[in-house]
């Protein structure tokens, strides 16, 4: 399965990433609309120290925490893809006490969101890596 | 080959997953005492709150068991386990035949003796779904609660209900709240937050008789009520497993694989006590994610597949009223203490590991980062301790494990 990696050495901590993400899961059409003076609540985190900086987002694990963990059965694994179902999601925490890589985060209702490599919105494909200005982020089956 | 699955909740999804990434031929069979097909239990507190439905809370979607070609018998018991020829009676006389028995009976309300509790006309115990809809029809917006129980079910229970009666008044033995899983700062945090949201307090008390509607405290004190919620505790469910003759402690007692003293048998849930991998000892984790894991290990096993469930820690998350908690492991060792105002994080470091996190308020971000830590025993030595003490980050591991962490293929 094609899952989102990281290199490190180019990342230029230009948070582009996390923009994407937050547009391309706002359900909106136009980037400005769906960023501009809104708070922003992407499924992918830069993490920056120093010169070093890189994009964190769920790896779609192959033995999921997150999954075994959650206490409503809202997420599963579809393919390979792990997905939440929000409508299921109360909000308790679990996946977050679970997942390793620290990728998962409420989402602005509170319950959670986590990065379904834009297979469940509109995009189909990773907005995040396409937006991305140096392949810090890449797309690919490994 | 015939699987038996005694239980139809967590473990036993668990369970039969696994089973069928090995096995597509065999028969799996679920007999659950309750009517209701699986359902996710933790949830019942977030259905009398009104943030989940019956539709929501099923844990696995409706095809759930057609899809894993599985036989659900509920409504059922089992009555007996016979061992020795590898059958199963139950509650209509039935004989049933098993190759491999999972026992998956989860755990039972522990309700100490208290004085005419069998006077006391409305109350409740807070496990299971029939039990938060027969508590639900006695709500009333004027309804005065007593919870015995300031433990997980109790307070989930009293956040439940809270908006939707008159009063939520808690008894515990214990001075503190929540004392299995928090420490005392943690408690008097989360307490005062339960305070402030209306919920109220008699700790380190205890009923010492019911009269009517009113409970006699020793402390003296005397509580009116209108419904009793009963939720001091639970005990593992495992008298069929002790008649059948397992090795049973405080739970029935397994290997890695969730395998009993039986060669045929494996338990796992609430109902077990397999090897704890901070204290090397076997403890009874009644942990929905230790179900989970422990059903799939034993199904693994049953199918002649090993995979060894080997770092079982405590952890729960659990949150009240916006408030949420994440702990994990145990409490020992030399601590480092982190407070803000809206948060609280206690970190408990033994022999160059980390052993033990709580996580409060805004310190829970990320803190799966820490459980992992703790889970897979990693050196500290190895990354950089004093910036994942102060926020759990991944930049704090060393270059080669992070591009391992983030380029490896699954």
């Amino acid at each position: 399965m094609k899952r989102i990696y990281v290199n490190e050495q180019w990342c230029l901590a230009c948070h582009l990433c996390e923009y994407y993400c937050a547009y391309a899961n706002s359900g909106l059409l136009d980037m400005v609309q769906a960023l501009k003076d809104k708070p922003l609540h992407p499924r992918i985190q830069v993490e920056q120290k120093g010169t070093v900086s890189f994009a964190v987002n769920c790896r779609h694990c192959s033995e999921p925490l997150c999954l075994k963990s959650c206490i409503a059965g809202a997420i599963s694994q579809k393919d390979g893809l792990i997905v939440i179902d929000q409508d299921k999601c109360v909000g308790c925490y679990s996946c977050i006490m679970a997942c390793p890589y620290g990728a998962l985060m409420p989402s602005e209702s509170g319950v959670m969101q986590k990065c379904e490599l834009c297979a469940t919105n509109s995009h189909g494909l990773p907005v995040c890596v396409q937006g991305c200005p140096n392949q810090a982020i890449v797309y690919e089956e490994r | 080959m015939q699987y038996v699955i005694i239980g139809n909740s967590i473990t036993s999804v668990g369970c039969i997953e696994s089973i069928r990434k090995y096995d597509s031929q065999g028969s799996i069979t679920v007999i659950g005492e309750e009517n209701h097909p699986i359902y996710a239990r933790p949830l019942i507190s977030y259905l009398l709150q009104g943030k989940t439905d019956e539709q929501k809370m099923t844990y696995r979607d409706a095809g759930f068991y057609e899809k894993h070609s599985v036989r659900l018998l509920i409504g059922r018991k089992v009555e007996k386990i016979d061992a020795d020829s590898q059958l199963l009676t139950l509650d209509d006389g039935s004989i049933m035949q098993y190759d491999k028995l999972l026992i998956a009976t989860g755990s039972l309300p522990f309700i100490p003796p208290m004085k005419n509790l069998e006077e006391v006309e409305k109350k409740h115990t807070f496990l299971s779904l029939s039990d938060a809809k027969e508590l639900e029809a006695e709500l009333h917006p004027t309804s005065r609660v007593l919870i015995i129980g300031a433990g997980l079910i109790g307070l989930k229970c009293a956040e439940g209900i809270l908006e939707r009666v008159q009063s939520v008044t808690v008894v515990d033995l214990a001075g503190r709240i929540l004392s299995s899983i928090l420490d005392e700062e943690g408690s008097l945090r989360v307490q005062a937050h339960l305070q402030q949201a209306g919920i109220r307090f008699h700790l380190e008390d205890s009923v010492r008789e019911f009269c009517g509607q009113e409970a006699l405290l020793s402390s003296g004190k005397v509580v009116s009520f209108d419904i009793l919620v009963m939720a001091v505790g639970v005990k593992p469910n495992i008298q069929l497993a002790k008649d059948a003759g397992l090795a049973v402690n405080k739970g029935i007692l397994i290997d890695h694989t969730c395998r009993t003293s039986d060669a045929h048998i494996w338990a796992g849930g609430d109902c077990s006590e397999g090897w704890e991998l901070l204290s090397g000892e076997r403890r009874n984790l009644a942990l929905l994610p230790n179900a989970y894991m422990q059903g799939e290990s034993a199904g693994y096993s049953m199918t002649g597949n090993e995979q060894r469930f080997e770092n079982a820690i405590a952890m729960n998350a659990i949150g009240f009223f916006g408030l949420h908690i994440i702990t994990a492991g145990m409490y020992e060792g030399e601590d480092l203490l982190f407070t803000t105002e809206s948060g609280y994080k206690r970190l408990f470091i033994k022999d160059n590991h980390l052993v033990g996190c709580i996580l409060i308020g805004d310190q829970v971000s990320r803190g799966g980062i820490y459980t992992d830590l703790i889970r897979s025993r990693t050196d500290l030595r190895t990354l950089d301790f004093a910036m994942i003490s102060e926020q759990p980050a991944l930049m704090a591991f060393a270059q080669k494990v992070r591009s391992e962490q983030l380029g490896r293929a699954q």
